[in-house]
C-alpha cells in the first residue's frame, strides 16, 4: 500500500479503520480478527496478502473470506483440522450466509502468524478502554461483542482448537456474520454499478441478479467494488427457515485428501529439497528429574548416527534416518537425578488422594456448589446411600505420535507440526531456536488426532532446540513408547458421594467430594437435576504426573461419577433408572427430551436376551446435552458392549452427519477408556508403553452406534467434539449392573474381569 | 543397495537391509501416505501390500521386499487417477476424521475384498481388527467396506441430495 493510499481521508468506516491501522498495516499488527472488514483490492495488506491472496485478480472481501477470480470462495478458518470436521462446517455456515454453492467453497486454515486470532489482536481491534461503550466500533459488531470477544477471543485467542468451540463460537459469531456482511457489500456494489435499488437484487450460487433488467454478475466480478462499499452496520443473518446449507450433511472438504495418502500431517512435513536429518528423543521417566549421565558408547558407532546430545531435560540421537536414530537411542544407558516421587506407585498415590478426602470429611474442602442444606437433609433422610468411585490417569494416544520438524537458519525458523495451539507452539519454537516469534513460520498441516494432547508446545520447543544445536533441518519423532510415557494425562480421581432419599424415594440430598480441579467448573455440577439440597466440594492433591486436557476434560470423570451414583440411587429408591431421572429432570425440558429420546431409541423396558443388560446415562457438556443407552452382553468371560443408542441436543446441528460422526467418535473414545485403559505409576514413572499394554478399541469390539439428533435451541449452539464422551462409561457400568447386579465403581472395567 | 519395486516402479535404495520398509519408503522415496503409529505391528497404520498381501511395514525389513511388488496407498487408484471402489466408499460414507490411520485401513480393506469379495460382518470385524482408528470410525469403515463390495448402497448419494435440496 502506498503512503498516499494509506493517508486517504476518512470517508467511510472502513477508511476510519484504515487510518487506525486495522485494514492496511493493522492487519499485520493484529487487526485481522476483523469480521466483515473490507480489504480493498490493490491493498497489499502486508505479508498477509501473499499467503491468502497470492494471485492476480484475487480480492479479500473481508479477513475471513476470499473470493477468487474464478468465483471460488475460500473460508479462512482460525482452527486446526484434527478430525473434528469443524472447519468444513464453519465454511458451510459462511457459504450459506453468502449464498454460495458448496461446490464452489474451499477451506483454508488461517496462517499462524498471529494476525487472525489473538487476544491481543482482539483488544487492539476494539481499542483500549472501548469496552463497554465501544465508540470506535461499527454497529454490527455490537451484538457480537459478548460472543466474539468472550468466546472467540478467549477460546480461539491463541488460535486454540478445543473446548468444542469451533462451530458454536467461531462459526456462529464470526463466520456467519462475515458471510452476511460480504453478501451485503456485494449487493451494494451491484446496486451502484447497475443503478438499481439494493432491495431488488437477489443472490444465489455466487451470482447477483437483478430480475427486472435481467442483469447478472458473479461475485468475483464485483468483489473489488464490494470492498469499496461501506461496511454494513447490521448484516442480516438467516433465520433457521432460510437455511440452505446449514443443517445439511454437506460432505467434508478434507476427506478426499485422506483417502489417497496426499493429506500432509505434521510428520510428513519439511523443507522441500533440503537434506533432512532425523531425531529420536527420550525424556526422563519421572516428573521433576533430569538427565544425570549418559553412556552412549554403543550408539556412537552405529550406522547413520550423526550426533548424540544430552539436552539436560532429554537425550537425543540425530541420524540419517529415524529408524537409525531410534535404534541408537535404545542402546544409550541413562541415569537421572533423584526426585521425591522416585518410590511412588499408583496404590500409594490413591492412598494419598483418599487421605485428602478423609481430611476434608463431610463438609471440608473448597466449595463448588452449595444450596439447601445437604448435611441436614442427609441426616433426616429416610434412606441413606453412600458410594466411592475411582478413575485412573489416561493417555491421549493420538494415532500420530508427537513430532515436529524444525529448520533454523539466518535468524529464522520454519516449523511443521500438528498442534491445537499454533501460536503457542510458535512461541515455544522461537524460544528453542533463539529467534523472535515473528521470525518463526508455522506451516499448516493436518493433525493425526488431537483430543487435547496437542495443546502443549514442548515438542515444538524440543525440535527447534535440536535444529539450532545441530544446524540441520531436523525431523524429530517420538516413539509410541515416548508418546505414552510423556503425555499430559487425564487426571486420576476419587469421588465420594452421600445421597439421601425421602420415604417416597425422592432424592433430597446430594453431597459429593472429589480431588481434581475441575475444568470446566461446571463438570461436577447437577443443577439440571431437581435436588433441593446439594453440596459439591473439592480436596487438594498433588498429582505425580503432568496433567492435561483429555477429550471432554473433567466431564470425562464426572460423567461417570455422577451418573453411576444417580443409578445407584434409583435402585435404592426402587425405581426404574429412566423413570427416576425423568422425575429429577422435571424442570429441565431439554434434558428430559434427550433422555426420553435415548430411551425410546433403545426401546427401554423391552425384553433383552438372557445375560444382556441396559444402562442409561445423561450428561451436559460444552453446551450440548447427550443421553446414551448401552446394551451389554455379559454371557462371555468379559462384558461386551453390543449397542449404544445416543440422543444429542447440540442446539442446532449445522451438519447432522458431522455431529453424528463426532458422537460416534466420542463414544468410542469413552468406551475405550471405560473398558480397557489405565495409566499406572511404578517408581514414579508411567508403566504403560505401547498398544499392547494401553489398549485401543478395535473393530471386533466396537458396538453398533445409533445417533438421533434433537435441534432443541437453534440460536444456542453446543459443541460436538467432546459431548459424546461423558455418558459412555456410566451407561456401560449401569448396564452391567442391570445384567448381573455387579456394580463397577472403579475404571477400567477390564480390571474386574481379569 | 536394495532393489525393490513400489507401485510398479523399480527403485534402488541405499540403506541397511534391516531397515523397516516403512522408513525406506517414507524417507528415501518421499512417499508419506503410509504412516507410523506404533513401531511394533500393533496398529496397522503402516499397512502396505507385498505381492498383494497386507504387511505391517514398520516391522518388515526392506530386505524381505527384495524382488517383490510393493503397493502403497499412493498406488491403489487407477493409473488415470480414478479412485478405487474402496476409496470412493470412504468418501461416500465420510469415513475419515483425523485421517491418520486411514491409509492403513484402506490398504487392509482392499486386501480383504480381494480375498473375500462379499464379506460378512464377522469376516470384516476379524480382518480389520489389526487396524486401530483412534477417532473410532469403525461403524463407518464397516459400512464403507460393504458399499465397496456392492452389498449396501452408498450414503453419499443421499448426502448430495440433501445438500442441494
Amino acid at each position: 500500500m502506498s503512503d498516499a493510499e494509506q493517508n486517504k481521508p476518512e470517508r467511510s468506516l472502513a477508511a476510519k479503520w484504515t487510518r487506525r491501522g486495522f485494514i492496511g498495516a493493522g492487519v499485520l499488527t493484529g487487526g485481522a480478527l476483523v469480521i466483515g472488514v473490507a480489504v480493498r483490492t490493490g491493498n497489499p495488506i502486508g505479508k498477509l496478502k501473499p499467503i491468502v491472496a497470492p494471485g492476480d485478480g484475487e480480492a479479500l472481501v473481508n479477513s475471513w473470506v476470499k473470493i477468487d477470480a474464478d468465483n471460488i470462495v475460500t473460508a479462512i478458518v482460525p482452527h486446526c483440522e484434527m478430525g473434528q470436521g469443524a472447519n468444513s462446517t464453519i465454511a458451510q455456515m459462511l457459504a450459506d450466509e453468502m449464498d454460495v454453492s458448496w461446490d464452489n467453497v474451499r477451506v483454508m486454515d488461517a496462517p499462524a502468524d498471529g494476525n487472525y486470532v489473538s487476544q491481543h489482536a482482539a483488544r487492539m481491534f476494539v481499542g483500549p478502554g472501548t469496552l463497554p461503550d465501544k465508540p470506535n466500533a461499527v454497529g454490527f459488531m455490537e451484538p457480537t461483542y459478548d460472543g466474539l470477544f468472550t468466546q472467540v477471543a478467549k477460546l480461539a485467542s491463541a488460535y486454540i482448537t478445543g473446548g468444542s468451540s469451533s462451530v458454536r463460537a467461531t462459526g456462529q459469531n464470526g463466520m456467519r456474520i462475515a458471510g452476511a456482511a460480504a453478501r451485503e457489500m456485494l449487493v451494494a456494489a451491484a446496486a451502484k454499478e447497475w443503478g438499481v435499488p439494493a432491495g431488488e437484487i437477489t443472490t444465489a450460487d455466487g451470482v447477483l441478479t437483478h430480475g427486472s433488467s435481467g442483469k447478472t454478475a458473479t461475485y468475483a466480478s464485483l468483489a473489488a467494488a464490494a470492498a469499496e462499499q461501506e461496511l454494513p452496520n447490521a448484516p442480516r443473518i438467516k433465520s433457521v427457515d432460510e437455511y440452505k446449507l446449514m443443517g445439511t450433511a454437506a460432505p467434508r472438504k478434507d476427506i478426499p485428501l485422506k483417502v489417497d495418502g496426499s493429506a500432509m500431517f505434521g510428520v510428513d512435513g519439511g523443507p522441500a529439497g533440503e537434506n533432512l536429518r532425523y531425531a529420536a528423543v527420550k525424556a526422563p521417566p519421572v516428573v521433576g528429574s533430569s538427565v544425570a549421565s549418559i553412556d552412549a558408547s554403543t550408539a556412537k558407532g552405529m550406522g547413520g548416527v550423526l550426533q548424540i546430545l544430552n539436552m539436560g531435560d532429554f537425550v537425543a540421537v540425530v541420524a540419517d534416518s529415524y529408524w537409525q536414530a531410534q535404534q541408537a537411542l535404545n542402546t544409550i544407558k541413562t541415569t537421572y537425578t533423584e526426585t521425591e516421587i522416585d518410590d511412588l506407585d499408583s496404590e500409594q498415590m490413591f492412598a494419598n488422594y483418599a487421605a485428602a478426602l478423609d481430611e476434608a470429611g463431610e463438609s471440608g474442602g473448597s466449595s463448588k456448589a452449595d444450596y439447601g442444606d445437604a448435611s441436614d437433609a442427609f441426616a433426616n433422610a429416610a434412606k441413606k446411600v453412600e458410594a466411592e468411585y475411582r478413575v485412573p490417569f489416561l493417555a491421549h494416544a493420538t494415532m500420530e505420535p508427537m513430532n515436529c520438524t524444525a529448520w533454523v537458519r539466518d535468524g529464522k525458523c520454519d516449523i511443521w507440526t500438528g498442534t491445537q495451539v499454533p501460536l503457542m507452539s510458535r512461541d515455544g519454537a522461537a524460544e528453542g531456536a533463539g529467534v523472535s516469534a515473528d521470525n518463526v513460520t508455522m506451516h499448516t498441516v493436518f493433525l493425526g488426532g488431537g483430543f487435547g494432547r496437542r495443546l502443549t508446545p514442548e515438542y515444538a520447543n524440543q525440535a527447534a532446540r535440536l535444529a539450532k544445536a545441530t544446524g540441520y533441518p531436523i525431523k524429530m519423532l517420538w516413539s509410541r513408547e515416548e508418546d505414552t510415557a510423556q503425555d499430559f494425562y487425564r487426571p486420576a480421581d476419587i469421588s465420594r458421594f452421600t445421597g439421601g432419599l425421602d420415604e417416597n424415594g425422592k432424592l433430597v440430598s446430594w453431597n459429593n467430594i472429589h480431588c481434581t480441579d475441575d475444568e470446566p467448573a461446571e463438570a461436577p455440577l447437577v443443577e439440571f437435576y431437581d435436588i433441593p439440597n446439594v453440596a459439591i466440594r473439592g480436596a487438594e492433591v498433588e498429582p505425580p504426573l503432568r496433567l492435561g486436557a483429555w477429550r471432554s476434560v473433567a466431564h470425562s470423570q464426572h460423567g461417570f461419577f455422577v451418573e453411576s451414583f444417580v443409578d445407584e440411587l434409583a435402585h435404592e429408591a426402587g425405581k426404574d433408572p429412566v423413570e427416576f431421572r425423568r422425575e429429577l429432570l422435571a424442570n429441565s425440558p431439554r434434558h428430559l427430551a434427550v433422555l426420553n429420546g435415548a430411551a425410546k431409541m433403545a426401546d427401554w423396558g423391552s425384553e433383552l436376551p438372557e445375560g444382556h443388560g441396559r444402562g442409561i446415562a445423561i450428561a451436559r457438556s460444552f453446551g450440548s446435552i447427550v443421553a446414551e443407552v448401552a446394551e451389554v452382553d455379559m454371557t462371555g468371560d468379559k462384558p461386551r458392549v453390543v449397542k449404544i443408542y445416543c440422543c444429542v441436543d447440540a442446539g442446532f446441528a449445522m451438519n447432522p452427519d458431522g455431529l453424528a460422526a463426532q458422537m460416534e467418535s466420542g463414544i468410542v473414545y469413552g468406551l475405550t477408556a471405560a473398558l480397557y485403559d489405565e495409566i499406572t505409576i511404578k517408581n514414579g514413572a508411567v508403566e504403560q508403553s505401547n498398544f499392547h499394554d494401553y489398549h485401543m478399541m478395535r473393530m471386533d469390539d466396537a458396538p453398533e452406534i445409533a445417533v438421533q439428533i434433537i435441534n432443541g435451541a437453534p440460536d444456542n449452539l453446543g459443541g460436538a467434539g467432546e459431548p459424546g464422551l461423558p455418558p459412555a462409561a456410566a451407561a456401560v457400568t449401569n448396564a452391567i449392573f442391570a445384567a448381573n447386579g455387579q456394580r463397577i465403581r472403579e475404571l477400567p472395567i477390564a480390571k474386574h474381569f481379569a | 543397495m536394495v532393489k525393490i519395486s513400489v507401485n510398479g516402479k523399480a527403485e534402488d535404495i541405499d540403506v541397511d537391509p534391516a531397515m523397516p520398509l516403512l522408513w525406506a519408503v517414507r524417507e528415501q522415496l518421499g512417499m508419506t501416505g503410509t504412516k507410523f503409529g506404533c513401531g511394533i505391528a500393533q496398529c496397522g497404520a503402516c499397512t502396505m501390500h507385498l505381492d498383494g498381501e497386507p504387511i505391517r511395514s514398520c516391522s518388515t525389513p526392506i530386505s524381505a521386499a527384495e524382488g517383490k511388488e510393493i503397493t502403497t496407498i499412493e498406488g491403489i487408484a487407477d493409473p488415470d487417477g480414478t479412485l478405487s471402489k474402496v476409496q470412493q466408499a470412504w468418501i461416500s460414507e465420510q469415513v475419515p476424521q483425523c485421517g491418520y490411520c486411514q491409509s492403513g485401513q484402506i490398504m487392509s480393506a482392499t486386501a480383504l475384498l480381494r480375498q473375500t469379495p462379499r464379506p460378512t460382518d464377522e469376516q470384516i470385524n476379524a480382518y480389520m481388527s489389526g487396524n486401530v482408528c483412534r477417532c473410532g470410525m469403525y461403524g463407518r469403515i464397516r459400512k464403507a467396506i460393504k458399499v465397496a463390495a456392492g452389498l449396501e448402497t452408498a450414503t453419499g448419494a443421499d448426502i448430495a441430495e440433501e445438500a442441494s435440496a
